[in-house]
């Protein structure tokens, strides 16, 4: 029977690049609902913080547990980068490869990948190179790719950065589909409006520490620090 | 001058005579290199993604070494291999020095360094491009590796052609380990060698447009087979 994977436990949890403390010390607990937004400046660690939560930025001190075991935790889990990361394949092979990676059959894989690019309007450039699609293609071929496993937890860093409204549009209406299925969403996005129509909570980050974890609604009616209040007012926060 | 002139009509005549010798010799030199570069490139190639995947204590240094050792001089790795295939070597009871298979031997020692450090370039910056992604699907080390040779595999084409034109080009390890044997381990370099030193110097030339008009061709050939020229592909 697959376990619980949350909640998602982290204490004093830090990274370190050459010696430098680009996030934490944390303590956070994610409960298994609902939608995490991730906002704050540029270079307030939100990237590293969501990769230290999935697991691929090394932790340099403090613990993160998940409620079942490490190891079926990253496999329930799946992550859009903000620069969507293309192999050098076909679109169908590119979509149907984490499927590969678990042992489904190459054909299965290949059948179930043609209905997700069809979700994504994909459809017609399954033996398209993914690295010539435009950049709106990209991301949604990345979203394709990390939810053909079904994941538990999506995380998401700033998918839509650089997309023009009707992709975006796209990506979150698929976004919201998946969340209303089940999936845990935790995103990260400079794009205020987009997080008043995703987020059920919202993590403040700014240098590196959270500094307001609270339900959206209170913190878009009145934020508590003044950091995030001038945020959210558009000042420059520093 | 005159030699050139001499070479040029020479090869021309061997080749659409289709001289026996001359096509015993390329065929040969074809079968020792393209045997040669299968068995590198099943040496080198995993081992230059395995370098660009996983860190280890000593990887550095196994870097260097083989960046190093591409410039392996050709004649020491045919003393050493004559040395271990000689009778009185640990490999003499095989019997194999003055055979193909020595010459196969010394050239896959000559080329696996080469082809490595070539792969390794590339594949480190495909993992660099990858490895974020790779990482985040809990790939395993067979599954990232076999990712980089797959979508690397024009890239490596180009590091397996270097590994060729090393291995056909070759002649001071495969004149110690082949001996020049007429019939049995004379191939295009030792045959030049052989027709310059007895001063046939149009014959030898002759045998070098050949040589290069066989490598020439062999890479298009590969070049064609990998498509890699194609319109939207790597």
């Amino acid at each position: 029977m697959t376990q619980q994977m949350f909640p998602l436990v982290a204490k004093q949890a830090l990274v370190r690049r050459r010696g430098k403390v680009l996030v934490g010390p944390i303590d956070l607990t994610l409960a298994g609902q609902g939608t995490s937004i991730v906002v704050g400046p540029n270079g307030a660690g939100k990237t590293t913080l969501l990769k230290m939560l999935h697991g691929i930025a090394r932790m340099g001190g403090g613990s993160l547990n998940w409620a079942c075991p490490m190891e079926q935790a990253q496999r329930r889990q799946a992550f859009v980068f903000q620069t969507p990361i293309m192999m050098r394949r076909p679109v169908v092979e590119n979509i149907a490869y984490p499927l590969q990676l678990i042992g489904v059959p190459r054909k299965e894989a290949r059948m179930r990948a043609a209905q997700w690019a069809e979700r994504i309007n994909l459809g017609d450039a399954l033996d398209r190179q993914a690295v010539l699609l435009s950049g709106g293609e990209r991301q949604k071929l990345a979203l394709a790719r990390a939810l053909i496993r079904e994941p538990d937890v999506l995380f998401l860093d700033e998918p839509c950065a650089s997309l023009d409204g009707r992709a975006t549009r796209e990506i979150e209406d698929i976004l919201q589909e998946v969340a209303a299925a089940g999936t845990r969403l935790i995103m990260s996005t400079h794009n205020m409006g987009q997080a008043q129509r995703l987020a059920d909570e919202v993590l403040f980050v700014l240098h590196g520490r959270i500094h307001e974890f609270t339900p959206a609604k209170a913190f878009f009616a009145g934020p508590k620090t003044p950091q995030a209040s001038a945020f959210l007012r558009g000042d420059i926060v520093e | 001058m005159a030699d050139l002139w001499d070479g040029i009509a020479q090869a021309f005549w061997l080749l659409v005579t289709l001289d026996k010798d001359l096509v015993e010799i390329t065929l040969r030199s074809l079968r020792v290199t393209l045997t040669a570069l299968a068995i590198a490139s099943m040496i080198a190639l995993p081992l230059a993604a395995l370098l660009a995947v996983r860190r280890f204590r000593l990887r550095r240094v196994t870097i260097a070494v083989l960046n190093a050792l591409m410039g392996l001089p050709p004649v020491v790795v045919g003393l050493i291999v004559y040395v271990l295939l000689s009778r009185a070597g640990p490999l003499g009871v095989l019997g194999l020095l003055f055979t193909p298979t020595a010459m196969i031997i010394a050239q896959v020692v000559i080329i696996v360094p080469l082809v490595a450090s070539i792969a390794h370039q590339s594949l480190r910056e495909l993992w660099s491009d990858y490895h974020d992604l790779l990482i985040s699907m809990n790939a395993s080390q067979v599954q990232r590796i076999k990712a980089l040779l797959w979508d690397g595999r024009r890239a490596l084409l180009t590091a397996a052609l270097a590994g060729f034109g090393r291995a056909i080009g070759e002649v001071g390890a495969i004149m110690v380990v082949g001996g020049n044997i007429d019939h049995a381990t004379r191939v295009l370099t030792t045959a030049i060698a052989l027709e310059t030193g007895k001063g046939e110097f149009a014959m030898a030339l002759g045998l070098g447009f050949v040589l290069i008009a066989m490598a020439v061709a062999v890479n298009l050939a590969i070049h064609w087979l990998g498509h890699t020229e194609s319109e939207g592909r790597w």
